[in-house]
């Protein structure tokens, strides 16, 4: 794991890129499959594109392969351009969706396709087809014909003959789609097992969002033609870049609303310091009028003098007990960010790591599921909402509660099941707040 | 009982239709000639009882097969029949697999359209399409008049009543019997295959040799068993197209029914061509099998 942090070669500007996108379109007739592309990937990489299905993922890694030749642009690969260079004669292989093993060859054979068309001497061959079969754990089916062979086992001797010529490039599309879930996920610790031992550079493409998660050191997440984000699998995930991105992985809840500078601070720690904090901040009048005074500016004076500024609401100051109580559980709020007005009938969001230059502006707020806390009782938490609980769906670990809030905006919190369901407090029809940090969504601009 | 039954059905059908003809030409084979209606001796006479079924029996014997060893026009119009059908369904097959692999190639839409013309020559009469080819190969035919024309011949050529226009005559007749199954076994393919075979190294003529043409090889047996099954033993191609040098066991066949009305030597012909065909016949069983299990899987 902690090999796997140090390895980010995209972030270091002396790496040479193993593969460079430059400017390249495919047109289909009239369809732009993919649309102006530019990206690098870099050796050693496990690169996986992500996106729905026609968004130009398999064309992307096809162009890699030889199997189409760009429209405009160029790809180079290891800096030769790729453009003129057929198929079988680029360090390129490619794992196809359908595995697409020879029916009439035993595995054996198969896996030693690739090195018979090379001048590589029988022996050589020979040990080579062993090792494959030893990394793939099919030594004992080696004389078998596909047909005899179970579906994991053929998407196994698929990734032996395309590791068995050790490409530079490995090209995998949808390389688990046949598999049932179980398998599919044993196969991807298998797949980055392998990856690592081998240090081929793996482009593999998917529409799972869970399986360009598990297995790649970097997801680009493409749609129409386009990659929309490129990131390390927790970046895609906590900082996602669109609501395109936000809501294609995962689960996730939109709220749009106009942002505004906060003026006010969270609350601070100390008593003594909150004092001072709140002297600074508050900017009202003092003296503040009597109910008179109010009436007299509010009916008569506002229109010359201006509209009368309203103190803010301050509670009795908490006693010594609760305070102590509070200081364990309160979550505090950092200072700055952004507030984020979506509803007349709801409090502002604090969103504290909101960027402030966007005063103003119309946003996304885009927050987990799993990152709202659900509660009867209203929680001390930066941001509350209330709401009333409309379905419950049971997924076992975990269960997700469709919460209408008050104007009915629908929201999805999703908490772990650390209790038995028989003693699950929260139930159909319950009014609950709905709660989370100020640091827990993410402020997006489309 | 009813599972019996409904295999009783098909069994009944063999029996009555293949079985006892059989025997009946079987029998006719083992018979003399005789100035009689019908041609053949000796007759089952079930009215004299159990001698007359026992000298019946005694009558039979293997002199026709014999007599056959003896004359060598049979085993030369065997050899040669063999000839012309392992060469014409060689020929069939050149020109049927571009044929059919073009056809699977095609965009799809335009399949169904490619398939019907194969098909379409089986909606006019076999015979007709034949005397139709008289007319092209005849010395004043449309070949020879379009040749003459065109400049590239100066005398016209004698096609017709030639061993090249029985090859000709075989190999339009039986083409769609090659096409269809190699067409089949190549629809079938999947093009990711050749794109594998390329990834891995292959050109694409190699890619060709190395997993298209084995994977279409149950169609290019089954086709070829289809040609030369029926070309062995063709009578109207060479009758009608053939010349007095074609030697052909079909033809043979029909001389001696009706040209001699030796029926016990011409069913002792057709029993040795039946012997022969046996043996393509299973092995063509065997492939379908073959090709019936793979696709289980």
């Amino acid at each position: 794991m902690a090999q796997e942090a140090l390895f980010e070669p995209w972030n270091d500007p002396n790496e040479p890129p193993l593969i460079q996108f430059k400017n390249v379109t495919k047109k289909f007739g009239d369809f732009t499959a993919i649309d102006d592309l530019t990206q690098d990937i870099y050796a050693k990489e496990f690169f996986a594109l992500l996106g729905p299905s026609g968004c130009g993922k398999t064309t992307m890694m096809r162009m890699l392969g030889g199997f189409e030749t760009p429209t405009s642009g160029t790809i180079l690969i290891a800096g030769q351009d790729m453009n003129n260079v057929p198929p079988n004669k680029r360090a390129v292989n490619m794992m196809f969706q359908s595995y697409a093993l020879f029916p009439h060859l035993s595995i054996y054979e198969n896996i030693a396709f690739g090195l018979r068309r090379t001048d590589m001497a029988k022996g050589a061959i020979d040990a080579r087809v062993h090792e494959m079969l030893k990394l793939t754990r099919l030594e004992k089916f080696a004389q078998r014909k596909p047909h005899q062979i179970s579906g994991g086992q053929r998407q196994r001797v698929a990734l032996a003959r395309s590791l068995a010529k050790a490409p530079k490039l490995l090209l995998l599309d949808e390389p688990l789609g046949a598999l049932d879930k179980k398998l599919r996920q044993d196969t991807q610790f298998e797949l980055m097992d392998i990856q690592e031992k081998t240090g081929t550079t793996f482009v593999i493409v998917t529409h799972d969002q869970e399986e360009a998660m598990t297995v790649a050191s970097r997801v680009a997440v493409m749609d129409e033609g386009r990659i929309i984000q490129v990131a390390t699998p927790d970046v895609i995930y906590e900082a996602p870049n669109s609501t395109y991105v936000a809501d294609f992985i995962g689960d996730v809840n939109l709220i749009k609303g106009t942002v505004e500078l906060r003026i006010s601070s969270a609350p601070v720690k100390d008593p003594e310091t909150e004092v001072v904090a709140e002297d600074i901040i508050d900017d009202t009048p003092n003296p503040q009028p009597n109910k008179l005074g109010e009436w007299i500016h509010d009916t008569l004076l506002s229109p010359i003098i201006g509209e009368r500024i309203e103190p803010i609401k301050r509670l009795p100051p908490p006693s010594t007990a609760e305070l102590a109580a509070s200081q364990e559980k309160m979550q505090t709020a950092q200072d700055g960010g952004l507030l984020l007005n979506w509803s007349d009938k709801n409090p502002t969001i604090i969103v504290s790591n909101g960027d402030e230059t966007k005063d103003g502006a119309t946003l996304t707020f885009a927050i987990r599921p799993e990152k709202l806390n659900i509660s009867k009782t209203k929680p001390d938490a930066p941001n509350s909402l209330q709401g009333k609980v409309i379905d419950i769906a049971y997924l076992g670990n975990v269960s997700t509660y469709y919460v209408e809030l008050i104007g009915g905006q629908m929201i999805k919190a999703q908490m772990a099941n650390a209790r038995r369901l028989a003693r699950r407090d929260i139930t159909w029809e319950d009014d609950v707040w709905v709660s989370f940090t100020d640091t827990a969504g993410v402020l997006l601009e489309h | 009982m009813r599972r019996f039954s409904l295999i009783a059905v098909p069994y009944i059908w063999l029996l009555a239709l293949f079985l006892i003809p059989f025997l009946i030409v079987l029998k006719i084979s083992l018979s003399d000639a005789a100035l009689a209606i019908p041609p053949y001796t000796p007759q089952l006479d079930f009215a004299g009882g159990w001698d007359a079924v026992k000298t019946f029996f005694a009558d039979l014997d293997f002199e026709n097969f014999e007599f056959l060893t003896t004359d060598d026009l049979y085993w030369k119009a065997y050899l040669s029949s063999l000839k012309i059908a392992l060469i014409s369904t060689g020929f069939t097959l050149l020109i049927g697999y571009p044929v059919a692999y073009s056809m699977a190639r095609a965009a799809p839409e335009w399949r169904p359209t490619l398939l019907m013309l194969v098909v379409l020559p089986f909606w006019t009469s076999f015979l007709i399409r034949v005397y139709a080819w008289m007319g092209i190969l005849s010395n004043e035919g449309l070949l020879n008049q379009f040749l003459l024309w065109s400049g590239l011949i100066s005398e016209p050529l004698t096609i017709l009543n030639t061993n090249a226009a029985v090859y000709i005559g075989i190999v339009y007749t039986y083409l769609p019997f090659m096409i269809l199954p190699i067409y089949s076994a190549l629809e079938k393919m999947d093009d990711s295959l050749l794109e594998a075979a390329e990834d891995l190294g292959c050109s694409r003529t190699s890619a060709f040799w190395l997993v298209t043409i084995p994977l279409s090889k149950t169609g290019i047996i089954a086709g070829c068993f289809l040609v030369f099954i029926p070309t062995l033993g063709e009578f109207v191609i060479p009758s009608l197209l053939g010349g007095s040098q074609t030697l052909m066991i079909g033809k043979v066949l029909w001389e001696e029914f009706f040209n001699n009305r030796d029926w016990p030597v011409a069913s002792a012909v057709a029993i040795i061509l039946l012997l022969i065909l046996i043996i393509p016949i299973i092995l063509f069983q065997r492939n379908e099998q073959k090709q019936r299990e793979a696709e289980d899987q």
